[in-house]
């Protein structure tokens, strides 16, 4: 442990902390428990600081900036009410393994435990939603602190951490210090060694004739894209990928087969029914993907992950390889050999053939999906696009391909309504350069509309693609197809004038509602790099298809086409 | 089937917490949970008992070893650990039962702490089945008081000695 000559309060010594980490940005939200904090903050050169309208803002943007960037993502919030306004960010980025610092104010140490005004036991709460948490008793114990908590969010499977921070000890004055070999920098961290026989993995690998590779958000954390695409193309195999790993491999290659699940292709959930081996890359057999054991039922079935704790945890598997996906696949890559897998793949290319996506586009109104497509090729594929959740979410995970890791962002794990807008504009602030666009509904616009404030206080240009269908859309979805029509509680009798109401923010905006404006509102939105809203107006009866119905299999998939069945 | 996992943590505030917290989330119950520092006061040792298959077993192993804290998890196997367990136990008797209940006190190896007209304190330590069994011939007598440590366990130097 090294020592400054000089003392300085741990406030001070936090800000030089995050500064020596190389954070140049954090999102947060003042208060007065941590107000000693952002006065040190006052005078910081290299961290720009984003003052958001609500902290879950603060988080989510964190979020967003995070995935679109790889680093860490900062957020700051005062005690009590501001700290507990973190919880459901905190808890999306654990179930996403997103690395977070959550900043909190706490009240003095002697007023701990007392009920104090604006107290709430924030350490207790987020223990169960964080990779790890601490509450700094001593200012000579932040630096400590400090080193762990980065060293944690950022190592491994990557995560949430939270620093509880009482008032006195941002005061309290300390010469303690280490810490300055932190860097934010993404994968900066050592990874253990790869544990398993990779020679042994990549022969079963070799002796498939049907596999199938699994690619989940493990792959974005692990940057392990090129070694994807090396090992399919080497291997001659089909990928398919779960909704967070949606750009870990490009979905325009010829072997893509797009996203599995739920709501993924036809032909993904049929190539997992048919292949003889399946591959998992940092996925972990999430419950709406593979929803019981006879997953891929034909298959010898294979995963690689960093977190031992995935393994045989749903779904049981028969190799496992334990370690950093990148640098597993590199291990793998010398012993893969290409063998002849013509069949499979033309057995591919005829599943994707016989059952494309597919939606009716015949009458006036516009589709959801065919107004995607067309901001899919207006923008090259080349945007960063955040959703929220719903029936947009979906839409948008089939209809934009993603070429690239770390452009998509998505709330998969907790499926966060309000997670949209903050994440864009937190990829905005990561990507200047970069068009990001947010696709969100009428239900989660809602949730963290006050964001917009925050676009327009720093001119931030975030395009925000509002599919108006005056629905819960999903819940009415399910409603109409599992409820017999009772569409309890889920179509909004009120909705604001969205367009004036961006309007009151300075933010361009426009509503279509005919399938003839279509091409005039791609134009309005996409035109330069300035922020937009364009309020598309659907059907509310428009479904997302293909669908495995809640509790069901891959077996029972319904697409587009037999939509007639579901009715009984 | 029980197992007893034996786990080295550091001793910091809320590590406890932490573990505990792990078993509560993912709804496994806990027979039984024992805590104390080691010889290096850096060092907790907690010894939690808990039903459950092998694979529920590896699982809560696994969500353990990934908490900062924790520094070790040992599953001890009943036949190469010893097991023990304390118990403290109040109970009534009168002068008709009196002789009875300090034969049984004898013939179980419990030490009697203190005997009043018409009660009897006393101690007993063992594996968490001898406890049970003392504990259900004590009951009849009508216990008043009783107090469990929960069960410690530690692994015997030669695996082959049992
Ligand atoms: C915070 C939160 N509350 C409730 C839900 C449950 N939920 C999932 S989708 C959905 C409807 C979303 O409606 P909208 O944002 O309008 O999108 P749409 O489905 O119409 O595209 C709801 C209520 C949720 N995911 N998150």
């Amino acid at each position: 442990m090294s020592s400054t000559t000089e003392a300085i309060t741990g406030g001070r010594l936090m800000v030089e902390l995050l500064e020596e980490a190389g954070v140049e940005i954090v999102f947060g939200y003042p208060g007065g428990a941590i107000l000693p904090f952002y006065d040190e903050l006052y005078h910081s050169k290299k961290i720009k600081h984003i003052l958001v309208r609500h902290e879950q803002g603060a988080v989510h943007m964190a979020e967003g900036y995070a995935r679109s960037t790889g680093k860490l993502g900062v957020c700051i919030a005062t005690s009590g009410p501001g700290a507990t306004n973190l919880i459901t960010g905190l808890t999306d980025a654990k179930l996403d393994s997103i690395p977070i610092l959550a900043i909190t104010g706490q009240v003095s140490t002697d007023a701990i435990g007392t009920d104090a005004f604006q107290e709430a036991d924030i350490f207790g709460i987020t223990i169960p939603i964080t990779k790890y948490n601490a509450l700094i008793k001593k200012a000579d114990d932040l630096s400590r602190h400090f080193e762990e908590a980065i060293k944690i969010a950022m190592g491994g499977r990557p995560g949430p951490v939270l620093l509880d921070f009482p008032k006195d000890v941002q005061l309290e004055k300390t010469t303690v210090r280490k810490a300055s070999a932190l860097k934010i920098a993404p994968h900066h961290y050592e990874r253990p060694k790869v544990k398993g026989d990779a020679q042994a993995f990549a022969e079963v690998l070799n002796g498939a004739k049907r596999p199938l590779l699994y690619v989940g958000g493990g792959a974005i954390n692990s940057f392990a894209s090129a070694e994807i695409k090396a090992l399919a193309e080497k291997a001659n195999a089909p990928v398919t990928t779960t909704l967070m790993g949606l750009g870990a491999f490009p979905g325009t290659h010829p072997l893509s087969v797009g996203m599995l699940g739920m709501h993924g292709t036809a032909y993904a959930n049929k190539a997992v029914l048919e292949c003889d081996y399946i591959l998992n890359l940092g996925a972990r057999f999430d419950d709406r993907v593979a929803k019981y054991q006879d997953f891929a039922p034909n298959a010898i079935r294979a995963h690689v992950d960093i977190d031992a704790a995935e393994f045989n945890k749903r779904i049981n598997v028969d190799h496992i390889l334990h370690g950093d996906l990148k640098d597993a696949i590199r291990e793998i890559l010398p012993f893969v050999k290409g063998g002849d897998r013509t069949s499979w793949i033309e057995n591919i290319q005829s599943l994707k053939k016989n059952h494309p996506l597919d939606f009716d586009n015949s009458g006036d109104s516009i589709k959801p999906q065919d107004f995607l497509q067309r901001v899919y090729t207006k923008t090259k594929g080349e945007a960063i696009v955040s959703t929220d959740v719903g029936q947009h979410q979906m839409w948008a995970a089939q209809y934009y391909l993603f070429d690239k890791p770390n452009t998509w962002l998505t709330s998969g794990g907790l499926g966060t309504m309000g997670y949209g807008l903050p994440a864009a504009i937190g990829a905005k602030f990561g990507n200047p350069d970069k068009m990001v666009i947010c696709v969100t509904g009428d239900g989660s616009f809602q949730m963290c509309i006050q964001e917009l404030a925050t676009i327009a206080q720093s001119k931030l240009g975030v395009k925000i693609l509002l599919f108006n269908n005056n629905f819960l859309g999903m819940v009415r979805q399910w409603q109409e197809l599992f409820y017999e029509e009772r569409f309890s509680e889920s179509q909004w009798t009120y909705n604001p004038n969205f367009v004036k109401l961006a309007d009151a923010y300075g933010i361009p905006a426009m509503r279509i509602e005919h399938k003839s404006e279509i091409d005039k509102g791609v134009d309005f939105f996409l035109k330069d790099n300035g922020s937009a809203l364009i309020e598309v107006m659907i059907p509310a009866e428009e479904k997302v298809f293909p669908m495995i119905p809640a509790g069901k299999s891959q077996q029972d998939l319904i697409e587009f086409k037999d939509l007639g069945k579901l009715k009984k | 089937m029980k197992h007893t996992l034996s786990i080295l943590v550091n001793n910091h505030p809320g590590v406890m917490s932490h573990v505990s917290g792990l078993f509560t989330r993912r709804g496994y119950n806990i027979d039984s949970i024992a805590v104390g520092v080691t010889d290096n006061a850096d060092v907790s040792s907690m010894t939690i008992v808990l039903n459950g298959d092998d694979f529920i077993v590896g699982q809560v192993k696994n969500q353990l070893l990934k908490l900062p804290d924790v520094l070790k998890v040992q599953d001890m196997a009943y036949a190469s650990s010893v097991q023990r367990e304390l118990v403290l136990v109040s109970f009534s008797i009168t002068e008709s039962n009196r002789s009875e209940a300090l034969t049984i006190c004898n013939g179980f190896d419990v030490k009697i702490l203190e005997m009043t007209e018409d009660s009897l304190l006393i101690e007993f330590s063992g594996n968490s089945r001898q406890v049970s069994n003392v504990i259900s011939v004590i009951k009849p007598f009508g216990i008043r008081e009783i107090s469990r440590t929960g069960q410690i366990a530690i692994a015997y130097r030669n695996q082959n000695s049992v």
